[in-house]
């Protein structure tokens, strides 16, 4: 029951976080802070690639606890998302009461309870969950669940408005803790306003320059910082330009990686041009960036 | 003390438009109790985190922010935003109304004159009617079925048929019935919905003439059923899906139009277009769906860019269709450089410049007419 943890300031999840490997600016470190403290859910959402699902990741790293991934999908339902029971092994417990002669004359109410027992229940992660009682907390993600239909939408008030879940044949489940949940959007379509009201929100930005580059050498150790700062400048360019799909971080640092992998601690106009693909994913957006001064984008004063 | 200060700012962000529930000040007000007072990063982030919702309010927040916290402004500078004058053109009576006598000529029939008033209107171009019309045409669009094709969902529901994939769940439940014999495979099959329609309305001053009648087609669609989108290209892209949804056809446009910047403004439709793509379209809302673009097809802008973004939103689409009043027009030809660039991408082009015209478009949207093969 008691947390391994203790959350005390905003300065010192900002602290964890760096030591386990993600760079978080004030606002998101303030968010996650109060998630813990205040056991809300986390609601990120941003562009794709900016590390929402990442901080999910770290946050369990740091808290040693389990990290519980439900990938929302459309069509995503009860059984894939909470609970499901184990028909085989039921409908197998029924035929051997039945040969062992246990089923005639049997009150239909007795099979039920026993077909519909803790043993044969399936925990998904969401009940996975809202049930864990010991050790530590639990890191709950609940990814892209824009790309989820409405009506799952519905279900996951009641889980996370209360830390409760109604499994129908065992009555309601209440987590005596609640977990640490964070909720990931892509803005693929908007999330109703209610789901959003139980959460704390938080934009994710694209990173300013220098955090950028302090990534980029957290997360590619082998990337030289001459190398780091070029990539991080060029994508905030490419940022600028109007693209379709602007270069997250993500992007970044499989560019600098590639750019590293070709053996370059300095970019040269070949070497950008043949790993273009790693940064930029639509032709459009390549041919525009092409059509300009490549270096041009290297070069340019900002930050 | 600190709940006070929390419930003034929430008053003030509510007085500036953005929707606070009680609920929200709360978790404010626990946050404060959190993060203290005295730093002004830990009040900005706990708010940001508590009272916003959406990245389209933080403009707000910040300036809200910058009075009530930091004293910076006065409130007086917020009026400078909203500014620019809307004229509601859905009220302008410029025609004197002399022809909603004709009604009233035959009182002892009159519900067989009004069938018949309906069919004279059907036909009528929507630039020639009156206020009064508008509101007949508005109670015929409120009549207009908006359903779109069918899709495949991922969704299983139970199935009646002996083919599907076995549902066990029902299965286990049937056989206790029979004492443990599963009697019965129940099967599941996948379920469908309709499509997403986007309607994308040009409000621009060519179009003001059509648009203030295609403005109540788009809101008797937004009111149907779910899965509708609306949105109004002027000089900008404005979403006006909310504001449409309330039920009071008036009402609604009313809510609708300050929030169009340009009602009577000129379009670059590709700009417009682009940022449909770029914000809603290609993330997701128009991936699959039925989009309708309502335009005379009249561009300010560069007609390659409106071609590029067409051909970047046919490519998402399950169908793309192009509603143009002037098609109607006896001797129309696509020649407008916009109009142009954008056909090579249509699934449809179609008129849109009276009531019939609508009504077929609705057949169309539902699927019952025969559909161009799309290369």
């Amino acid at each position: 029951m008691t947390e391994s943890i203790e959350i005390s300031s905003v300065a010192q999840v900002r602290a964890a976080l760096g030591e386990h490997q993600y760079l978080a600016d004030e606002g998101l470190a303030t968010s996650i802070f109060l998630a813990m403290s205040l056991e809300r859910p986390l609601f990120l959402e941003g562009e794709a690639g900016v590390g929402k699902t990442e901080v999910a990741k770290v946050l369990s790293r740091w808290l040693g606890g389990p990290l519980l991934r439900l990938q929302c999908y459309e069509g995503i339902d009860q059984a894939q998302a909470v609970f499901e029971w184990d028909y085989a092994r039921q409908l197998l417990h029924l035929r051997t009461a039945e040969a062992s002669g246990r089923a005639i004359g049997a009150d239909e109410r007795d099979l039920e309870s026993e077909l519909y027992d803790e043993r044969f229940l399936i925990r998904r992660p969401l009940l996975e969950a809202l049930s864990s009682t010991d050790g530590p907390r639990p890191v709950l993600l609940i990814d892209e669940v824009d790309r989820a239909d409405d009506e799952f939408e519905a279900f996951l008030l009641e889980a996370l408005s209360d830390y409760t879940i109604t499994v129908p044949e065992l009555g309601t489940i209440r987590a005596e803790r609640p977990p640490l949940v964070v909720l990931t959007s892509n803005r693929t379509r908007d999330v109703h306003d209610a789901l959003k009201r139980r959460c704390l929100y938080h934009w994710v930005e694209h990173p300013d320059f220098d955090r950028e580059v302090a990534i980029i050498r957290l997360r590619a150790p082998h990337v030289g910082h001459e190398l780091a700062s070029q990539v991080a400048r060029a994508t905030e360019s490419m940022r600028e330009l109007g693209l379709y799909k602007p270069p997250g971080v993500a992007e970044t640092i499989d560019w600098a990686s590639s750019l590293a992998a070709l053996g370059k601690t300095t970019v040269d106009e070949e070497s950008v041009r043949v790993t273009l693909g790693a940064v930029l994913k639509y032709r459009e957006d390549q041919s525009r960036v092409l059509s300009n001064d490549l270096m041009s984008l290297f070069s340019q004063a900002s930050g | 003390m600190a709940e006070d200060i929390a419930v003034g700012f929430c008053r003030l962000l509510r007085s500036l438009g953005l929707k606070v529930p009680t609920t929200a000040t709360i978790n404010f007000a626990e946050a404060l109790a959190v993060v203290g007072l005295d730093d002004r990063d830990g009040v900005y982030w706990s708010g940001r985190a508590t009272l916003v919702r959406r990245e389209e309010d933080q403009v707000l927040y910040d300036r809200a922010f910058a009075v009530y916290w930091e004293h910076q402004r006065n409130l007086s500078d917020f009026e400078e935003t909203p500014a620019e004058p809307v004229t509601v053109l859905l009220d302008s009576d410029d025609e004197n109304s002399g022809e909603d006598d004709e009604a009233e000529e035959a009182p002892e029939d009159s519900e067989a004159v009004r069938f018949s008033v309906t069919e004279v209107l059907a036909e009528k171009d929507f630039s020639q009617c009156t206020k009064e019309e508008l509101d007949e045409l508005t109670r015929l669009m409120a009549g207009l079925r908006f359903t779109t094709h069918h899709r495949r969902t991922r969704r299983q529901v139970p199935s009646k048929a002996r083919t599907g994939r076995p549902d066990l769940r029902r299965t286990v439940k049937l056989a206790l019935r029979h004492q443990g014999e599963p009697v019965r495979l129940a099967r599941t099959m996948q379920s469908t919905r309709p499509r997403h329609l986007v309607l994308l309305l040009d409000v621009s001053g060519s179009m003001e003439t059509y648009s203030r009648a295609l403005i109540r087609f788009v809101h008797a669609a937004v009111v149907s059923r779910g899965r509708v989108e609306a949105f109004a290209m002027g000089t900008r892209l404005t979403r006006i899906t909310r504001q449409l949804s309330d039920r009071d056809p008036d009402a609604a446009i009313a809510k609708a139009t300050p929030d169009v910047k340009d009602w009577a403004g000129g379009t670059r439709l590709g700009e417009d277009i682009r940022g449909f793509n770029d914000q809603w379209g290609i993330r997701g809302m128009a991936r699959g769906a039925v989009v309708v673009i309502l335009s005379d097809g009249w561009d300010r802008g560069d007609p390659t860019e409106l071609g590029e973004q067409m051909e970047r939103l046919h490519r998402v689409t399950h169908e793309l269709i192009w509603v143009n009043p002037l098609k109607a027009t006896e001797g129309y030809a696509p020649l407008a450089a916009g109009m142009a660039a954008a056909l090579p991408h249509l699934d449809r082009f179609v008129a849109g410049n009276n009531f019939s015209s609508v009504e077929d478009l609705a057949q169309i949207l539902a699927g019952s007419a025969p559909q161009l093969g799309r290369n």
